[in-house]
């Protein structure tokens, strides 16, 4: 049952390509209706490019970032993805080698926090880099770090964060997956319940990693925020199925 | 005030065969009993340790007063044979006597109190001091043959246990010995291991007596009754007592002699001798003990300074 | 061989009791480290599954094949049971559902940890006591009561205690039967924190069958959907809860009650 690495090549300097994709949802439940979000959605990103997808609500723009992490199981197509010095499709890769991707390669902040209650929130964040072989005292220093530039005070570290504001588990979210250099970076309204200064922050990081040669996808409620991170848009509303 | 004198000294010499009495067979079993009882000794020989089952047969005496000992020596006892039977070492114990008297009625052997004129010894709770030979057969009263059964009630699983050398619960035992009391405090029916290969429980005989199993000389065979088993150690078989590294195992010792025959090297009994609760120590094996006094011997004499004489 | 190998592989996995059938047709391959989890309803088969893939139950059909430290992939009911057993309590470990199957009651919480070392040898009470207490330590137990019974323990604690029994000896394989059901949600959420990162530091594969949706999501890498002894879907946990394809799954995803 195990896949062989896909012997697919991508170009160079593309980090993550979609190809033919498409999604649909059939409601067994409420009378079998089918949903079409996309056909043959075709994208690409490379190394230190941020690809805003555009469109208006409903366009599938939330439904094509899960589908690029996996996290929706496409109907068509694939998605391949630049992993160490092979190339995976997620769409045909095995639960856990999208794990090892997951882990090492593509980074996703979704719009939610979602994780195990009354783990502290400092530990939240050590732990991915402690998965992946940090040092335990390094690992807290970068974490500290982060949560300090992202405004979350000391004196919250040590809670989890299930009774912190919106806009605290959003910068907890943002933390979690930005305290290790991910290559790619998915991004689902990172910024939507911040406040001006924690907007900045987070557009500045965006930008950094960018600049470090991440490749990034994301979807921005803030036009502001687009013009800042942007390097390319895609736009969803003409490729919405019929 | 007097003093309780624990051993007669009278009455112990060997007691020549009596007729038997008309109307039993031959050791009061039958024979087909007698010959399955000898094909399980045979198979339990064969296999050092572990526990044959057998088709245990209702005595004239209830379970726990050694009805799977006697099943066993009646299996083994000949005509020529001269049986001894001991009680917590003593030959004279309502048990001891009534066994010993079961026999000499039923199967017409001698009887005697001496360990070294026995050819049978059958015992409950002691393994006598005087050394056995090549030529004598020990035969155990055992109440729980299942060294397991403390931890694992299950019949179906200690077999398997035994099966599968699967015996690392009995080191768990130990441990919580250790754990609570610092040392191993299990004192009696102290688990040992067989011929490197069948844990066995050796009866409620004090640890004092596990050395004496290893490479016994004379053939030792386990009855028990109640739970219908038998077992065996051959002559000269290697019968190790579990324990840690770090915490090995041990006899008991005792500070004082035995007050009738200064006895230092035998298992000793407390005794009370008075309603003030003074004590004295002396042998548990009687014959043991009356030998030495008779070569000579002569112990402190407890607390009456002109001895239990 | 490489550590990519899956290290237990089931093919065809068929069980009846009588003219009953526990689970049918059952394959999947766990890797090292991996965690699969379970679900389904009850009489969904997802504990006879658990049963036959686990040395416990020899199915009807199928094969159960496990890929050992030193002598290859050995299939687990053609192997003797002396070596199956062997097995069960070194590199593997079961965590039940109820502590007292899993757990000595008789006997201390420390000689529970130790039983697994002496099973395998261990004759040194020093070292034992010390892995004991190493143990309880990091399950989060309190070492000043290494001695006490486990039936003084509250559920949680007997849960944590079943775990260090089980890791004691370092096994590759654990499997777990509703470990969190029938404790308090409080005790619940640390717990599973608790399997999650021993589970993650030492690399244990592990199979976890439960019915609540919320262990296998914290806890699980894949998930396999059971309904009436079959497999309905099977994938990445958070693609299967968060995009269900089978139409029992997504009865089930939209039968949580929402908090």
């Amino acid at each position: 049952m195990t896949t062989s690495p896909d012997t697919r090549v991508l170009e160079a300097g593309v980090m993550m390509k979609a190809e033919g994709l498409a999604k649909s949802f059939v409601l067994h439940n409420q009378g079998g209706v089918r949903l079409d979000v996309f056909s043959g959605l075709d994208l690409e990103v490379g190394r230190g490019e941020c690809l805003i997808l555009a469109g208006p609500s409903g366009a599938g723009k939330s439904s094509l970032l899960r589908s690029l992490y996996a996290n929706y199981k496409p109907q068509a197509g694939s998605v391949l993805v630049r992993h160490d010095n092979t190339v995976v499709d997620l769409c045909s890769a095995e639960p856990y080698e999208i794990l090892e991707v997951r882990r090492r390669t593509l980074g996703y902040v979704s719009q939610f926090l979602r994780v195990i209650p009354r783990v502290p929130t400092i530990d939240l964040v050590v732990e991915p880099l402690t998965v992946r072989g940090v040092d335990p005292a390094e690992a807290r220093e970068r974490a500290g770090t982060l949560l300090a530039r992202l405004r979350i005070p000391e004196a919250l570290w040590g809670l989890p964060p299930a009774t912190f504001s919106g806009g605290e588990q959003q910068r907890v979210n943002i933390a979690m997956t930005f305290v290790q250099d991910y290559p790619i970076l998915l991004l689902d309204e990172p910024t939507a319940s911040l406040d001006l200064e924690n907007r900045r922050t987070v557009t500045d990081l965006i930008d950094e990693a960018r600049r470090r040669g991440a490749a990034i996808v994301g979807i921005f409620h803030d036009a502001e925020v687009r013009a800042a991170v942007g390097t390319r848009s895609y736009d969803l509303t003409e490729r919405k199925a019929a | 005030m007097s003093t309780v004198i624990p051993h007669p000294t009278a009455s112990t010499a060997t007691e020549a065969t009596q007729a038997r009495i008309e109307g039993y067979n031959f050791a009061y079993l039958d024979e087909q009993t007698k010959r399955m009882i000898r094909r399980a000794i045979l198979k339990a020989v064969a296999v050092p340790g572990y526990q044959v089952p057998f088709g245990s047969r209702e005595m004239p005496l209830p379970y726990g007063w050694g009805t799977g000992g006697i099943q066993v020596t009646a299996a083994v006892i000949g005509p020529d044979d001269t049986l001894k039977v001991i009680d917590q070492g003593a030959d004279d114990t309502t048990n001891a006597v009534n066994i010993r008297r079961f026999f000499a009625k039923t199967a017409g052997v001698a009887t005697t109190d001496r360990t070294v004129d026995a050819s049978i010894i059958q015992t409950r709770h002691r393994i006598p001091e005087t050394p056995l030979t090549e030529d004598q057969i020990l035969v155990y009263q055992v109440p729980i043959p299942e060294p397991l059964r403390q931890l694992e009630p299950r019949e179906s699983e200690t077999r398997k246990m035994h099966a599968l050398e699967e015996y690392g619960v009995m080191h768990v035992s130990l441990y919580e010995d250790i754990a609570k009391f610092g040392r191993i405090t299990r004192s009696y029916n102290y688990p040992v291991r067989v011929n490197g290969r069948y844990v066995m429980a050796p009866s409620p005989i004090p640890k004092f007596d596990n050395p004496k199993m290893d490479r016994m000389p004379a053939l030792q065979l386990f009855g028990a009754g109640r739970e219908k088993r038998i077992y065996a150690v051959p002559p000269y078989t290697e019968v190790k007592s579990l324990d840690f590294e770090d915490h090995p195992f041990e006899v008991e010792t005792w500070e004082e002699n035995c007050a009738l025959c200064g006895a230092g090297d035998s298992y000793l009994d407390e005794v009370i001798v008075d309603d003030q609760g003074t004590k004295m120590y002396v042998c548990s094996d009687s014959d043991y003990c009356r030998e030495r006094r008779e070569a000579g011997h002569v112990g402190d004499g407890g607390p009456n300074s002109g001895g239990p004489q | 061989m490489s550590a990519r190998d899956p290290l237990l592989q089931v093919r065809g996995l068929t069980h009846r009791y009588g003219r009953q059938v526990g689970c049918r047709d059952v394959s999947f391959d766990l890797h090292p480290g991996e965690v699969l989890g379970i679900v389904g309803e009850s009489g969904s088969g997802k504990t006879t599954l658990l049963k036959c893939v686990s040395g416990q139950m020899q199915p009807s059909e199928g094969e159960v094949a496990y890929r050992t430290r030193d002598i290859g992939t050995v299939d687990v009911y053609g192997m003797t049971e002396a070596r199956r057993r062997m097995l069960m309590r070194t590199d593997w470990g079961i965590v039940y559902q109820n502590a007292r199957d899993g757990l000595r009651m008789k006997v201390s919480a420390g000689a529970n940890v130790g039983e697994r070392l002496m099973a395998i040898g261990e004759r040194n009470y020093g070292h034992i006591r010390n892995e004991a207490v190493d143990w309880l330590e990091r399950v989060e137990m309190d070492i000043g009561r290494i001695d006490d019974l486990p039936g003084t323990f509250s559920g949680g604690m007997q849960q944590r205690l079943q775990i260090a029994r089980n890791l004691v000896t370092k096994p590759r394989l654990v499997f777990m039967d509703e470990p969190t059901s029938g404790l308090d949600v409080s005790v619940q959420a640390r717990l599973l924190d608790l399997i999650r990162g021993l589970v993650g530091s030492l690399g244990i594969a592990c199979v976890v069958v439960t019915h609540d949706l919320g262990v296998v999501r914290l806890l699980s890498h894949r998930l396999m959907v059971m309904k009436g002894g079959r497999v309905v879907e099977q994938g990445l946990t958070d693609q299967v809860l968060d995009d269900p394809q089978h139409p029992y799954t997504q009865l089930l995803v939209s039968s949580i009650l929402p908090v």
